[in-house]
């Protein structure tokens, strides 16, 4: 069973000028056969996405490389995947609002990224004029049973955080389900990523999620250097490691901050807080911005100021042996296991079926590390530990943190003592004709995906998929059967993106 | 945990030294408050924030002001759960059309008098996400009035602070 996907794509002819991975066009019957495979466990879905003419499937078969399906639209509509594979039903529903173009066969016929308020339906494709909705007019899954309350809560929460609505239905403090309604933050990335100059959406790409701008800007740079033929020389390789990975620790550092404050455990919130302030303040010293926004450009990045190295390493220096402290007290501290172990369990037939990636995944035996498995620029000689866990609970996912931090404060350490000398970016070639790229990339949450079409040197069309994707529908899963005072703690060890999420 | 907290008897404070109030930012807010009625607050203001389409760049930002290097609550600046306790709204992004209805009932659920602050390029109307569909294009603005702008993508927290205590300076001066 585990190479039929890989069958089915092998018998296409693959179109030309489409990097690395290949793209084969397929028709309706290849197309059904495909989600089939998908929701029998026969792979990965990596995304869905659409043109005015066409939609594309990514998914990678077991053992594998990645590859591209595309399929014309016929009518008005293409066959549905996410009836046979639930992991594409929302991607599905976003096609629909920012295309038009009709899943067939799918069950959920709901709105998901259009609220109503655009004054347009299809804005990518007819743009037909649309009155304006309620946006609150939207039909949650009914739940039917005795002694049942619901619990609205958002847009606007009660934090610091980005805006999304959580419906709860729980039975007295337990909850029975947690239904998600999102794309409040929806931006038209897709539409500012259309026939654009490359530096243009660069910018907008690198601006999807602000919190993994570095992994984005890298998974755009390596798709446009795929489409290209270019290569970015080997310092700047190694200066995007420096970033991605200082990313990381930044926002993980954040994470277990705040997942320990919500267990009302601030001691080790207010030290997490310092250590990523001292990350962010050595970016800014050797980058010149303290997220390193737009710092990675296709053909490689912004040189770094003087003595960037060794600032960031003073600073690891630093840091290193007092987070070493603080972890102990995290696993010292019963009072706070209490509240993170059992806590929030995703399974592992969950995380395998919706391919989730990162923490998420990680933390319940899914052992998938994209800088690993698809190893890119400078992961491809790197060594390091992909921590893997299977509790699937709140405490798994802070511990998967942890593991990652350390392993990338040796990544760094590594790379910065043996860094090359030399140019730090290519020329981009202007060139004539229709050139595909893709690439994916591990922000601190997980697989980032990222697919573009240059057409005589222009973004015709780029697509983006956050992590979040698969993740999001997985808290949902992660709640039911946990008490109410515990969705914060279950939803920072998930820390989705909302922005990445709506585009 | 003990060589924690032994340790924090002799170290040092962590927290950088107050910014002066930016004067651009001083001076936008002072023209803002002589046109409205006055009432002073005391010393204590606080702040709601609304995400109104950011990317959440300015939100990781904003979160740093409360961590311990910052502490913006040792200016009397404090961040609240409801607009009804909130004297000022920290709003951040385009305003998506998706987010419109929901910035424009935190407003109005903010009691009087009140302040808004536009934080970051794209609440200030010069962002990346401007002119498209989905977002309701020349900022905050367009759809409740701000009294003070500041720019950045993301704004750094020091800059945040510059702006917060050019408000305070001027909502608490006779």
């Amino acid at each position: 069973m585990t190479d039929r996907l890989a069958l089915l794509i092998a018998k296409r002819q693959p179109l030309s000028g489409h990097r690395p991975w290949t793209r084969v066009v397929v028709d309706d019957t290849t197309w059904i056969a495909i989600g089939r495979e998908l929701g029998s466990g026969g792979g990965d879905l990596i995304s869905l996405w659409a043109d005015v003419e066409a939609v594309h499937v990514a998914l990678r078969p077991p053992g594998e490389a990645p590859c591209v399906a595309s399929i014309a639209v016929k009518d008005g509509g293409f066959p549905s995947i996410g009836r046979h594979h639930p992991p594409a039903i929302r991607l599905e529903r976003a096609v629909r609002d920012l295309y038009g173009h009709m899943p067939v066969g799918l069950a959920d016929r709901r709105p998901w990224l259009d609220h109503g308020a655009w004054g347009i339906a299809a804005p990518l494709g007819a743009r037909t004029p649309a009155p304006a909705r309620d946006p609150a007019a939207y039909e949650f899954l009914p739940v039917t049973g005795e002694g049942l309350h619901e619990i609205p809560v958002g847009p606007v929460h009660a934090g610091i955080i980005e805006p999304g609505h959580f419906r709860f239905t729980a039975n007295g403090e337990t909850v029975a389900r947690l239904e998600e309604r999102l794309g409040y933050v929806h931006k038209g990335i897709d539409a500012l990523t259309t026939d654009v100059e490359i530096e243009q959406a660069a910018r907008v790409v690198a601006r999807v999620s602000g919190d993994s701008t570095v992994a984005y800007s890298l998974a755009f740079a390596h798709a446009v250097e795929e489409a290209l033929r270019i290569e970015p020389p080997p310092r700047a390789k190694i200066l995007r490691g420096v970033m991605a990975e200082l990313e990381r620790i930044a926002n993980h550092l954040g994470d277990i901050g705040a997942i320990c404050n919500d267990a009302s455990f601030a001691l080790i919130h207010a030290y997490c807080g310092i250590f990523r302030e001292r990350v962010l303040a050595a970016a800014d010293r050797a980058f010149g911005h303290r997220l390193m926004m737009d710092k990675i450009v296709p053909g490689g990045c912004e040189e770094t100021g003087p003595g960037a190295a060794r600032g960031i390493m003073l600073m690891l220096e630093e840091i290193e042996p007092q987070f070493a402290e603080v972890v102990r007290v995290y696993d010292a501290t019963p009072s706070l296991q209490d509240r993170t172990c059992t806590t929030g369990i995703v399974g592992r037939e969950l995380v395998t079926r919706w391919a989730a990636g990162g923490y998420i995944g990680r933390a319940s035996g899914r052992d998938f590390d994209t800088r690993r498995n698809h190893a890119y620029g400078p992961y491809a000689d790197a060594k390091f530990d992909v921590p893997v866990l299977t509790a699937g609970d709140v405490d798994a996912r802070v511990w998967i943190r942890i593991r990652e931090i350390e392993q990338s404060i040796r990544l760094i350490k590594a790379w910065l003592a043996d860094l090359p000398a030399g140019r730090n970016i290519v020329a981009v070639p202007k060139q004539i004709g229709r050139l595909e790229g893709v690439a994916m990339t591990e922000a601190f949450r997980g697989d980032i995906f990222v697919w573009l079409r240059i057409l005589d040197g222009r973004v015709a069309r780029c697509h983006v998929r956050d992590p979040s994707w698969f993740q999001w529908p997985l808290l949902e899963a992660a709640i039911e059967g946990n008490i109410v005072a515990d969705f914060p703690l279950c939803n920072k060890s998930f820390n989705c993106s909302y922005s990445g999420h709506d585009i | 945990m003990r060589t924690l907290l032994l340790r924090s008897l002799i170290s040092r404070a962590v927290t950088v030294d107050a910014p002066t109030p930016d004067s651009a930012a001083l001076a936008e807010v002072g023209k803002a408050l002589e046109t409205r009625a006055r009432k002073l607050f005391g010393r204590s203001i606080t702040i709601r924030e609304v995400d109104a389409g950011s990317c959440n760049g300015c939100e990781l930002e904003i979160h740093a002001l409360n961590n311990a290097v910052y502490d913006v609550e040792r200016f009397g600046i404090r961040f609240v759960a409801s607009p009804r306790h909130a004297d000022v709204l920290l709003v951040t992004g385009p305003v998506s059309h998706n987010m419109k209805v929901a910035l424009e009932r935190t407003y109005a659920a903010t009691p009087d008098p009140k302040w808004v602050v536009a934080v970051g390029d794209c609440a200030c109307g010069c962002g990346v996400f401007e002119g498209r569909y989905a977002v309701v294009g020349g900022g905050v603005t367009t759809v409740v009035p701000v009294d003070l702008h500041i720019k950045g993508c993301p704004p750094r927290p020091i800059d945040l602070l510059k702006g917060l205590l050019a408000l305070l300076d001027k909502a608490t001066r006779r």
